[in-house]
C-alpha cells in the first residue's frame, strides 16, 4: 500500500478506531473465501492496476475511468467510519476517498435515473472464491443503492484507509462504503457503476431474500431471523473480555443524516 | 496402552484400566487450548467468535465419533463399544461450553436478547434443543442408571438420532452458505443415522428369511 494525500473530511466517529491489523486481517470477501481471514491469506495474487471504472447508463456524460486518473481527479479525504456488519460486529477505522456524488455529478444523471447499480470484477483465476464450488455465490458481486442513497454526502468511493492505497482484501481499488448500511452493501472493487431505472438485483437478496433486503439499513429493531441486531460485538483486540459488546444504534448512529431518506417506509417492510 | 486380542469377527479391544479418564483429558485439550489462546488474545480479532464456533465444531465432531462405534463394530469387527459413553460424555461437555460461551461471553446475560433468541429464532430454537435433548442422555450415562432403566435405557437413548438430525440442521442453519466443512459434518450425521435404520430393517428381514426356512 502507498501513501495517499488527504485532507480531513466531515463525519468524523468519536470511537477509538480499530487497529490496522484487525481491519485488514477480518473481513468478508467472498471472491477469495469464506473464511474471515482467507482475503488477506489468498489476496495477494490480485492485480489492482491497470483498473478501470465505467460510469454509465442514464447519464449524459458517460465515462469510463482509469482509477488513478480518477483518484487525481478527485480531491481525496479521510473519514472515521462506523462500520456494522449484518454478523453483528462491528469496527471503526478512517476511509480515504471521496463522495460518490461528486462522481456522478461529473456524469451527470437523467432525471429518469432511479437507482444506482454496481458491479464488482469478475477474476476467478486471482480469485479463489470465484471459482465454481459448493459455497460459490453467483458471481460477480452486485449491489444497489436508491439515487437519493447514492447522492447522500456520507456514500463513499473509499481508495485507501487509514491513508493508504485499499490493501487487496479490503476491496482494492476501489469500493463503496454505506456507513449506515450493513457492511456487505459495501460492494468491493467495482468496475461498473450504471444508472438504472428499475431497482436492480444485489447478491445477497437474490442468495437469501428472507435474511437480506434491498435497504439493509442498520436497525436494531429488525432482527436478522437468525440473530439478534440489538447488539453487536466490537472487534478490536485484548482477547476474550477486551473488546465487550456495545448497543447497536439505528442507521448506526447515523440517523440524524439519513432518517429523512425514509420517513414514508415501513423499515420493518423494506429491511 | 489397549491392546487387540483374538482375530477377525471377534477381535475386542482389551482395555486398560484408566483409558477412559485419558481419553476425557485428551478430548478436552482443545477447549483448554483454545480458552487459552482466547484469553491471551491469540484468537484474532472476534475471539469470542471463534472459540464458540469451535467448542460447536468438536460437540459436532465427538458426536460423530459416538455414532460411529457401532457401525465400525458391525463392519469391521472392532469393537470399540467401551469408548461410546466417553465420546457421548465429551459431545455433552463441548455442547455446555459451546451454549455457556453464546450465553455469557457472547451476549453477555442479555436477557431481553436471550428470550427473544429462544422464543422466535428457529437457528437458535434448534440448537438449543438439540443440548436439551443431551441432558437426558448424559444423567443416564451412568451403570447405575444402565442397571435401573434395563430395556427403557436403549429407547431413552435413541434420542441419540433426534440430537444428530437437529445438530445437523443447527450446524447448516450456522453459516450464510452451504459451505464444504457444514455440508460434510451434516452428511456424516445423517449417514450414519440412516446407516442405522438401514441396518435394523436388514436385520428384520434376514429373521424373517431365517423364520421362513425354518
Amino acid at each position: 500500500a502507498e501513501g495517499l494525500q488527504t485532507r480531513p473530511g466531515p463525519f468524523q466517529a468519536e470511537e477509538k478506531p480499530t487497529p490496522l491489523t484487525d481491519v485488514t486481517h477480518y473481513n468478508n470477501f467472498y471472491e477469495f473465501g469464506l473464511g474471515k481471514s482467507d482475503p488477506s491469506t489468498y489476496a495477494s495474487a490480485f492485480r489492482p492496476r491497470p483498473w478501470t471504472l465505467s460510469v454509465e447508463g442514464l447519464v449524459a456524460h458517460p465515462r469510463v475511468w482509469d482509477i488513478d486518473r480518477l483518484m487525481a481527479a478527485m480531491t481525496l479525504e479521510e473519514r472515521l467510519y462506523r462500520m456494522r456488519c449484518v454478523e453483528a460486529w462491528s469496527m471503526v477505522f478512517p476511509w480515504d476517498g471521496f463522495a460518490l456524488a461528486n462522481l456522478l455529478k461529473l456524469a451527470e444523471p437523467l432525471g429518469n435515473a432511479r437507482y444506482v447499480a454496481f458491479e464488482s470484477v469478475l477474476r476467478p483465476e486471482q480469485m479463489p472464491g470465484q471459482q465454481p464450488g459448493l459455497d460459490s455465490l453467483p458471481w460477480p458481486y452486485v449491489e444497489g443503492l436508491r439515487i437519493d442513497e447514492a447522492m447522500h454526502p456520507l456514500t463513499f468511493l473509499a481508495v485507501g484507509l487509514y491513508g493508504q492505497t485499499l490493501p487487496n482484501q479490503n476491496g482494492a481499488p476501489v469500493r463503496l462504503v454505506v456507513p449506515w448500511k450493513y457492511g456487505f452493501k459495501g460492494i468491493k472493487s467495482i468496475t461498473r457503476i450504471r444508472l438504472v431505472e428499475k431497482m436492480p438485483p444485489t447478491t445477497w437478496n437474490r442468495m437469501n431474500a428472507l435474511e437480506y433486503g434491498f435497504f439493509a439499513n442498520v436497525n436494531p429493531d429488525v432482527d436478522h431471523p437468525r440473530w439478534s441486531q440489538a447488539t453487536e460485538r466490537v472487534i478490536g483486540g485484548g482477547g476474550f473480555f477486551g473488546g465487550g459488546r456495545k448497543r447497536t444504534l439505528m442507521f448506526n448512529g447515523y440517523g440524524e443524516q439519513v432518517a429523512g431518506l425514509y420517513s414514508q417506509m415501513d423499515l420493518r417492510t423494506y429491511f | 496402552m489397549p491392546y487387540l486380542s483374538g482375530s477377525g469377527r471377534n477381535r475386542t479391544v482389551v482395555p486398560w484400566r484408566f483409558e477412559t479418564w485419558a481419553l476425557t483429558l485428551i478430548g478436552l485439550v482443545p477447549a483448554a487450548l483454545y480458552f487459552w489462546y482466547g484469553a491471551h488474545d491469540q484468537l484474532g480479532a472476534d475471539p469470542v467468535n471463534v472459540f464458540e464456533r469451535w467448542l460447536g465444531l468438536w460437540a459436532v465432531r465427538f458426536l460423530v465419533l459416538t455414532l460411529c462405534i457401532t457401525p465400525l463394530r458391525v463392519m469391521t469387527g472392532y469393537n470399540l463399544l467401551r469408548y461410546r459413553r466417553t465420546f457421548g460424555l465429551l459431545t455433552f461437555w463441548y455442547a455446555c461450553m459451546h451454549v455457556a460461551v453464546y450465553v455469557g461471553l457472547d451476549q453477555r446475560f442479555d436477557m431481553p436478547v436471550l428470550w427473544r433468541d429462544m422464543t422466535r429464532r428457529p437457528f437458535l430454537m434448534i440448537g438449543f434443543c438439540t443440548f436439551c435433548l443431551l441432558v437426558p442422555l448424559a444423567l443416564t450415562s451412568g451403570a447405575w442408571a444402565i442397571r435401573r432403566l434395563g430395556r427403557r435405557w436403549q429407547t431413552l437413548h435413541r434420542l441419540v438420532y433426534v440430537v444428530a438430525v437437529l445438530a445437523s440442521v443447527h450446524f447448516l442453519m450456522a453459516f450464510k452458505t452451504y459451505t464444504p466443512t457444514s455440508v460434510g459434518y451434516a452428511a456424516a450425521l445423517c449417514g450414519l443415522v440412516l446407516w442405522r435404520g438401514w441396518h435394523a430393517l436388514w436385520r428384520v428381514r434376514k429373521r424373517g428369511r431365517q423364520d421362513g426356512a425354518r
